[in-house]
């Protein structure tokens, strides 16, 4: 983000309770300990700031001002000067980063871990006397009591989380995973309670705390992996903050939070700035890089009285606006709420575990209900029949379930991670196994997304150089780069929208569009440059986006998979076509709009089709959000990166492929755990029923399918590595 | 067997201040930087203070 240092950014600031100011930065590029050493060090009595603090986990950086007021423009350019780049939190957007969810779990975590650990102090002896040993009744129930004293505040505190997401599933009319385990642990505690109070010795204590302590395990690793992703989908959010420059009535600019902007605002926006809202242009001349929006490739040019849409980045000319719309009503809102509806019919989606507790709850439940009708039928007491049915359910708790599918999707995302791959949420990887055909966008997935020099000759190319080495133009330092470094021409004019001219060796030449060099605009397929010294012929410059160089293997490898491809891009159809069949993709369409690209997206999924969805624009955000499962670059935007479920870095396209290898791998592992979990179930259910079972072999059977099914996802991470 | 009624609180007790010490550390922040606190401790010129 470019920074105006004469811009007043006061707006960012907080305040702490003694009245201090306070900020926070995001510094991605702070990486290593001496970055941090080096930061802290360097801040802490500049400008001002008295305490710098960087998180290394998250790259963010707290700083607490001397006194109430604090120049955030002045410590952005201090750390520039130190080499990292910052942006600037919105103050409400760092308050939402707070991981509440996960310290409650932690302690949850602790509580039951706690629980476990200390009443096998009382179980042991109880063990012991199971074989043999001689163990009178009044000190079993003496161990019963304290384990009981122990046990039963661990498990109700522990198992919180589980028993309020039961009962607000039950509210709705439906049962998911935690109404058999809450159903489950209370009925082990009532039972044991009475148990214990008529000298009995089937009470399961132990087994309760224990079985909440494993299941917390696979909820920490779910929600850790769940924080990790939306906490670099933030990161990246706040990469691009939100900041728009107001001019007041004097002129002097200042910065604000986009959300604060009104209608009738005049706003400054520099080269290299996003326009932040809908506006009019009232002074100034620039280029305007709409693909974002559009998904054009070709720069608009924009003067006094054009219409400017919020997203779109100014190229050349600072240009003054007048806000017609505020943040929340520009163009970018109606794909904004596009997106959400597709989030909403995503949290719809059933997960894997959630099928399995459809079809096991009921039987498990019916199977505890007949095993108490028919013990009592067969003559055995109510209170022994009764005992009888809370076995089953004790044994039949599923606590390998509930552990089994986030260690595969942990596992997977950390497969994925070392492969660049960025998983957001475990249902992702499971509608991600699922897909059945891919969709991508052409700028930017499919091809690299800047222009290349197509051809022209070698002495053109260093002939054209010195001049744009001097434009910021696009096309221009597409030339520069492939000029590589060298001479800068004198005497540089730049002609917003059409090119530059100056002096290279004492002769005037021009760089720029066919128009400002005197050509009629001829119809061409490639974007195109024109440059020529005054009184001389002018040479025509063409360039090309490229495809990624491994677009043509990974869609290969995607068909060889059973997988059908289509493009759906918002460029001209000739450009879509060309960059179609180099990657050997067929079915291809081009000039869609953003809504457009989403109704194509709705009609596969009513088509039946699970489409996967890639792409890297704001054009591609609503369809990200409503396709089955999504991937977006780590170039993207921002909105297209927090509506895709996965983010992959890298240069490559091979990582979709990638990607829809280990979460199809994953969905396997976790079906077989869920067959170990049903064969654990089959050979331990009939025990209970029988009333085979004690409280030793519980504890046994219990922790023993938890680690089988453990072990089973960590073999994931064993092949990945061999 | 009587030392059970001393030895069993007496052992509960000490769980109990260990999980009291994991709740004030969750509380305090100190599970927020695990990267950056591994860093700290080791380098002199870092402020290592808690928060």
């Amino acid at each position: 983000m470019t920074t105006a240092l004469d811009a007043d950014l006061s707006g960012f600031l907080g305040h702490e309770a003694a009245g201090a100011a306070t900020l926070e930065l995001l510094v991605p590029g702070a990486r290593c300990a001496a970055c941090m050493a080096k930061i802290e060090r360097g801040l802490v009595g500049q400008a001002g700031v008295k305490q710098a603090r960087l998180n290394l986990t998250t790259h963010k950086l707290s700083l607490t001002f001397d006194g109430p007021s604090g120049d955030p423009a002045r410590v952005i350019s201090a750390l520039d000067r130190l080499g990292y780049n910052a942006s600037l939190f919105d103050p409400a957007e760092a308050k939402a980063a707070e991981d509440r969810e996960g310290r409650r779990l932690a302690l949850a975590l602790g509580v039951a871990g706690f629980g476990a650990g200390n009443v096998m102090m009382f179980s042991v002896p109880v063990w012991a006397g199971l074989f043999g040993q001689e163990l009178e009744p009044a000190t079993r129930t003496l161990m019963y009591w304290l384990s009981a004293i122990v046990a039963t505040p661990c498990a109700l505190y522990a198992g919180m989380t589980f028993f309020r997401s039961a009962w607000s599933s039950l509210r709705r009319g439906r049962a998911n995973m935690d109404v058999p385990i809450s159903i489950g642990v209370l009925l082990t505690l009532a039972v044991s309670f009475s148990e214990t109070i008529q000298g009995g010795r089937h009470a399961y204590f132990d087994a309760a705390v224990s079985l909440l302590f494993l299941l917390l395990i696979g909820r920490w690793l779910d929600h850790k992996l769940r924080s990790k992703a939306q906490g670099a989908a933030r990161d990246l959010l706040a990469l691009q903050a939100p900041v728009a420059y107001r001019l007041d009535a004097a002129g002097v600019e200042r910065g604000v939070p986009v959300a604060e902007v009104v209608v009738g605002d005049r706003l400054a926006v520099a080269p290299g700035q996003r326009v932040p809202v809908d506006g009019r242009v009232e002074t100034g001349a620039s280029l305007l890089d709409n693909a974002l929006i559009t998904g054009e490739t070709a720069p608009a040019a924009v003067g006094a009285g054009s219409l400017v849409h919020a997203g779109a980045l100014n190229l050349d000319g600072r240009l003054v606006m007048r806000a017609e719309a505020q943040s929340q009503d520009s163009a970018l809102a109606a794909i904004a709420r596009l997106m959400e509806a597709g989030a909403q019919s995503k949290s719809a989606y059933v997960r894997l575990a959630d099928k399995a507790a459809a079809i096991y709850v009921p039987v498990v439940h019916s199977l505890a209900l007949a095993t108490f009708v028919g013990s009592w039928a067969l003559g055995l007491g109510p209170r022994e029949a009764l005992l009888r049915a809370a076995a089953v359910l004790i044994i039949t708790c599923p606590c390998a379930l509930g552990l089994a599918v986030p260690a595969v999707q942990i596992a997977a995302s950390g497969r994925l991670f070392r492969k660049r791959v960025l998983v957001k949420s475990g249902a992702a990887l499971e509608r991600l196994a699922e897909v059945d055909h891919v969709v991508f966008d052409k700028t930017g997935v499919l091809t690299e997304g800047r222009p290349h020099l197509a051809d022209a000759a070698p002495a053109l190319v260093a002939a054209a150089a010195p001049l744009a080495r001097a434009s910021r133009h696009p096309l221009a330092q597409a030339l520069a780069r492939e000029a590589g470094p060298g001479p800068v021409a004198e005497d540089v004019r730049e002609t917003a929208g059409l090119g530059v001219e100056g002096l290279i060796g004492g002769r005037r030449a021009r760089l720029g569009r066919a128009a400002f060099l005197g050509i009629d605009a001829s119809q061409s397929l490639e974007t195109e440059l024109w440059f020529g010294f005054d009184a001389e012929a002018p040479q025509r410059l063409a360039f090309a986006d490229t495809l990624r160089p491994d677009a043509a293997r990974a869609v290969a490898a995607l068909k060889a998979r059973g997988l059908t491809i289509e493009v759906l891009s918002g460029d001209v159809p000739a450009a879509v076509a060309r960059a179609a069949e180099a990657a050997g993709i067929e079915r291809w369409r081009a000039g869609l709009t953003p809504i457009e690209k989403a109704a194509a997206i709705d009609s596969l999924k009513a088509a039946g089709r699970k489409a996967l969805m890639v792409g890297d624009g704001l054009n591609d955000a609503a369809a990200l959000a409503r396709a089955h499962a999504s991937m977006a670059p780590g170039a993207a935007v921002d909105a297209s990166q927090n509506a895709a479920d996965l983010v992959f870095e890298g240069e490559g396209l091979m990582a979709v492929v990638d990607a829809i290898d280990v979460a199809r791998a994953a969905k396997h592992r976790a079906l077989e755990n869920f067959g170990f979990s049903a064969l654990y179930n089959l050979v331990a259910a009939p025990a209970a029923v029988f009333g085979l079972i004690n409280p030793f072999i519980a504890a046994i059977a219990m922790s023993g399918s938890s680690l089988v099914v453990t072990l089973n996802a960590l073999r994931m991470n064993l092949e990945a590595r061999r | 067997m009587s030392i059970i009624l001393v030895l069993a609180p007496a052992s509960v007790m000490l769980a109990l201040l260990g999980l009291g010490a994991f709740w004030w550390t969750v509380k305090s922040g100190q599970y927020d930087d695990p990267a950056g606190d591994a860093a700290r401790i080791l380098n002199d010129q870092l402020d290592d203070r808690p928060l």
